[in-house]
């Protein structure tokens, strides 16, 4: 919504006082209108970004092991040679598309936590995503651990854990509490609705049925959340891309919605956690020049977010997480792709992350039936997430885990 | 004997927004009669469907397909565009379809099967394909499962979207088995990573033409060899695997237990409900019938309020009962009604993954009302003079009772009523918020 309807909205509600908008006409920021709301914000001044990459990314092919006598002879045509990848030491080399991946790691700001996965691992998209976004490999229940760390802030507001994908992904939903998603359209109410009507319809009625006291929420919610969104960049309407990939989930336009991020972020909104996506990594045919059509989205998103923070005082305290559900099979299948596999790796980077390789590089001979054997628990990330960005005792949110790897962070 | 209300809920969960002479004419009949006349055979032959034969699928030769051996790129970027203007007709049809059908609950079910063998048109492309595999959950999937199970997994449309036609005896590929096993015919937990990579051996040898939407078996690149699959031994092929998984004790569990989460509860199935939706489905997998154990289950009556309308249902739903017709919308208005579901996660041939549409509340975000308030209004503005008239005729201090009555919402809370009651002098107004209402989102 442009500005000047924006504007009248927040007169119109009443959050902001009236007089305050009028004589700042035009030199209003986001940021100022956050601080004259009552939200503040909680615990010290680190930010979580997770970007989950869904379809189960290639991890052999992202941190490439070409130095590995058996990498060449499971990968065959799709494996890459020492000379085309970009280097990190004498074994390991990121794929050629990671160019801003590289800088960052150059730059001391990109954490590759290597061979990452959970104990009997499931080559299910959805249930090992169930794992990951619940955290509980054992038995995945119905809250993300971020919705549960969420539980754990006294009065948690939706606001402090938001993504701007179309749904809900399940990471963000607690027991108790549940994370906001956004419209990265902003807020449009059709001509001649006012605001307070939201208020309205989202007041709580005793003894309604959940789910129709949650829709109800949703409006209350959705009159707090719209705070944080100014003119933001219109949704993409295109049906036209062409992916290779069966779609297993996530949403296409990473750089989009980091941009939306970036902006709250250097408004100063007071939201800790945000959540992103991208899908289109489940590559079982024609692996790898659409496997390097991904990477380079994820590169171009990524390392254009991750420069843009580091150049802000508050951008400089935002964590960049990324994972995916698992890697793939480590022999290629010969439809020049890859199924299912188990472990892979993951990504911390900004300015509050000590850069580096971490664990156990995967072992491309020591298999459990054709697939790595993971050696870094993802809890002990989560944990290291939790602990270093969040400020929270891994345990109340991990079901008692306690593992972390504290030399990660800053 | 039946409540109204009672009634009411079995035509929102078997029916795309029931209309009031609809639930009218249900409690009059009572609930045994209802059921019998929802799921008799006849209700799901075409031919005297009325709606259905109004609007009858595109008929369009495929652009691509006409293509010459070697076509120029300005002759290739011309067909591709004329394909995705046909994906793009193909789905507003499908729309236009469910509302005009009075086979309802056949029209339903579709949508239902779509969302279970979730095929997306972003991957497969070619609107033929999509449409051949919608004509198919159409025709089989309200009869026995095996058929439409061995009917679907040679589907040019599921076999292209999960690489099917990239498996063969020198290369397996596994997507098409897991997502057989996991999604479509057992359910996780039924099945081992050796039956995935045994299964795959089994699917080998597909091969798809698009164009001309035909899936063939090519015999040199099936793999003929012995397999071990869920604890038998042979040389199994495709239609020999659908078999061993549909006499998997698992099957009947698993196809029951998706029919209740999807239309009456996402709480967990009662053993003694799955139990007789188990014996309902039978060795003749029979869907009908299955439908019906679960639509007259004593725990259905208990399930009202525990689902969340899916954007599609809530948007054909609310058509039907404002009388507003996709096919008869000025094309720009069309274009609009598409958009929205694009923008809300949900458009017919466009499941977002395999696992198809999420469920609940995850549908119930700010990004959603959002959604549902700009699309509720974009539907008022279209809502036929009938249902206006019904309104207005309505002294303005009964009209929110009247607005539930038309819009089959059992009570608005008061919280709404004030919303709406505010809103009594401006007709149209009044429905769109009635639509956007938290009551109306679930049912």
């Amino acid at each position: 919504m442009d500005l000047v309807t924006r504007r009248k909205f927040l007169l119109a509600s009443g959050v902001v006082g009236g007089t305050a908008l009028a004589a700042g006409a035009g030199a209003f920021t986001l940021g100022e209108l956050m601080e004259t709301t009552a939200w503040k914000r909680i615990g010290g001044p680190r930010t979580l970004v997770l970007i989950t990459l869904y379809g189960g990314n290639d991890g052999l092919a992202t941190v490439i092991p070409y130095g590995d006598k058996a990498y060449p002879a499971a990968r065959g045509e799709l494996a890459y040679t020492g000379e085309q990848v970009l280097r990190l030491d004498d074994r390991m080399g990121l794929n050629p598309k990671l160019a801003n991946f590289k800088k960052q790691f150059d730059a001391g700001r990109l954490a590759i936590v290597r061979n990452v996965g959970y104990p009997k691992p499931d080559r299910s998209h959805f249930r090992s995503m169930d794992i990951w976004q619940t955290g509980q490999p054992a038995r995945p229940g119905n809250s993300g651990w971020l919705g549960r760390w969420l539980d754990t802030v006294k009065d948690g507001d939706p606001r402090l854990a938001v993504t701007f994908e179309r749904v809900l992904p399940p990471v963000l939903a607690g027991t108790t509490r549940a994370g906001a998603a956004i419209s990265t359209a902003g807020m449009t109410l059709p001509a001649g609705y006012q605001p307070s009507l939201l208020s309205a319809l989202g007041a709580a009625v005793e003894g309604e049925p959940p789910m129709q006291a949650r829709a109800a929420r949703a409006f209350a919610d959705l009159v707090t959340v719209d705070q944080m969104v100014k003119d933001l960049p219109a949704e993409k309407d295109d049906p036209d891309d062409e992916p290779a990939a069966t779609a297993t989930g996530g949403r296409d336009g990473l750089a989009a919605q980091l941009e939306v991020i970036a902006r709250c972020v250097e408004a100063g909104v007071a939201t800790k956690v945000f959540s992103a996506s991208l899908g289109g990594f489940d590559l079982h045919a024609d692996g790898r020049s659409a496997q390097e059509s991904v990477l380079k989205d994820l590169d171009g998103a990524v390392g254009g977010f991750v420069d843009r923070m580091s150049k802000s005082a508050r951008g400089q305290d935002v964590v960049v997480a990324i994972y995916s559900e698992f890697g793939r099979r480590v022999r290629a299948n010969a439809s020049d792709g890859t199924d299912h596999g188990t472990a892979s790796d993951m990504f911390l980077l900004g300015s509050p992350v000590r850069g580096g390789q971490y664990g156990e590089p995967p072992n491309l001979t020591d298999l459990d039936d054709g697939d790595l054997k993971f050696t870094t628990d993802f809890r002990d990330v989560y944990g290291t997430l939790l602990a270093g960005v969040l400020e929270t005792e891994p345990a109340r949110v991990l079901d008692g885990w306690t593992g972390t790897m504290p030399r990660l962070l800053r | 004997m039946a409540s109204r209300e009672e009634l009411a809920h079995l035509l929102r969960r078997a029916t795309f927004g029931p209309r009031v002479e609809e639930v009218d004419a249900a409690e009059k009949a009572g609930v045994a009669a209802t059921v019998d006349a929802l799921l008799a055979p006849a209700a799901f032959d075409s031919r005297s469907d009325a709606g259905a034969t109004r609007t009858p699928p595109p008929n369009q030769a495929d652009p691509v397909a006409a293509l010459g051996r070697n076509p120029g790129r300005e002759q290739r970027l011309t067909a591709q565009k004329q394909q995705r203007e046909q994906v793009a007709a193909v789905e507003l049809w499908w729309l236009d379809r469910m509302v005009a059908a009075d086979h309802q609950v056949h029209e339903k079910l579709t949508f239902f099967w779509h969302g279970h063998w979730a095929t997306s048109v972003r991957k497969v492309k070619f609107p033929l394909v999509m449409l051949g595999q919608q004509q198919t959950m159409h025709t089989l999937g309200p009869g026995d499962f095996a058929a439409f199970a061995h009917a679907m997994v040679k589907d040019p449309a599921l076999i292209y979207w999960l690489d099917g036609h990239k498996n063969t005896a020198q290369a397996p590929n596994e997507n098409l088995a897991r997502e057989l096993m996991e999604l479509f015919t057992l359910g996780i937990g039924n099945y081992t990573e050796a039956d995935v990579k045994a299964g795959a051996r089994a699917l080998t040898g597909w091969a798809v033409d698009r164009a001309r939407n035909v899936a063939v078996i090519n015999e040199k690149r099936r793999d003929t060899g012995e397999k071990t699959i869920l604890g038998r031994t042979g040389t199994f092929g495709t239609d020999e695997f659908v078999d061993l998984l549909l006499a998997q004790e698992a099957n009947a569990k698993f196809v029951t237990a998706r029919l209740w989460y999807r239309y009456a509860s996402p709480e967990p199935i009662p053993d003694d409900t799955h139990g007789r939706l188990v014996a309902a489905y039978g060795p003749g997998r029979d869907i009908a019938t299955t439908l019906r154990a679960v639509f007259t289950d004593p725990a259905f009556t208990g399930t009202r309020g525990h689902l969340v309308k899916q954007p599609v249902e809530w948007a054909v739903g609310a058509m039907r009962q404002v009388g507003v017709h996709p096919g008869e919308l000025a094309t720009t208005e069309q274009q609009q009604l598409v958009r929205a579901l694009r923008e809300s996660g949900q458009v017919p041939l466009e499941p977002p993954s395999v696992g198809g549409w999420p469920a609940g509340s995850a549908w119930l975000t700010t990004a959603g009302t959002q959604w549902r308030l700009r699309t509720a209004d974009l539907l008022a503005a279209k809502a036929s003079p009938a249902v206006l008239d019904r309104l207005t005729a309505t002294p303005a201090n009964q009209r929110p009772d009247a607005l539930a009555h038309v819009l089959s919402v059992e009570r608005f809370t008061d919280r709404t009523r004030a919303v709406l009651a505010d809103a009594a002098g401006q007709p149209r107004r009044m429905l769109a918020l009635a639509l956007a209402s938290p009551e109306y989102a679930v049912h």
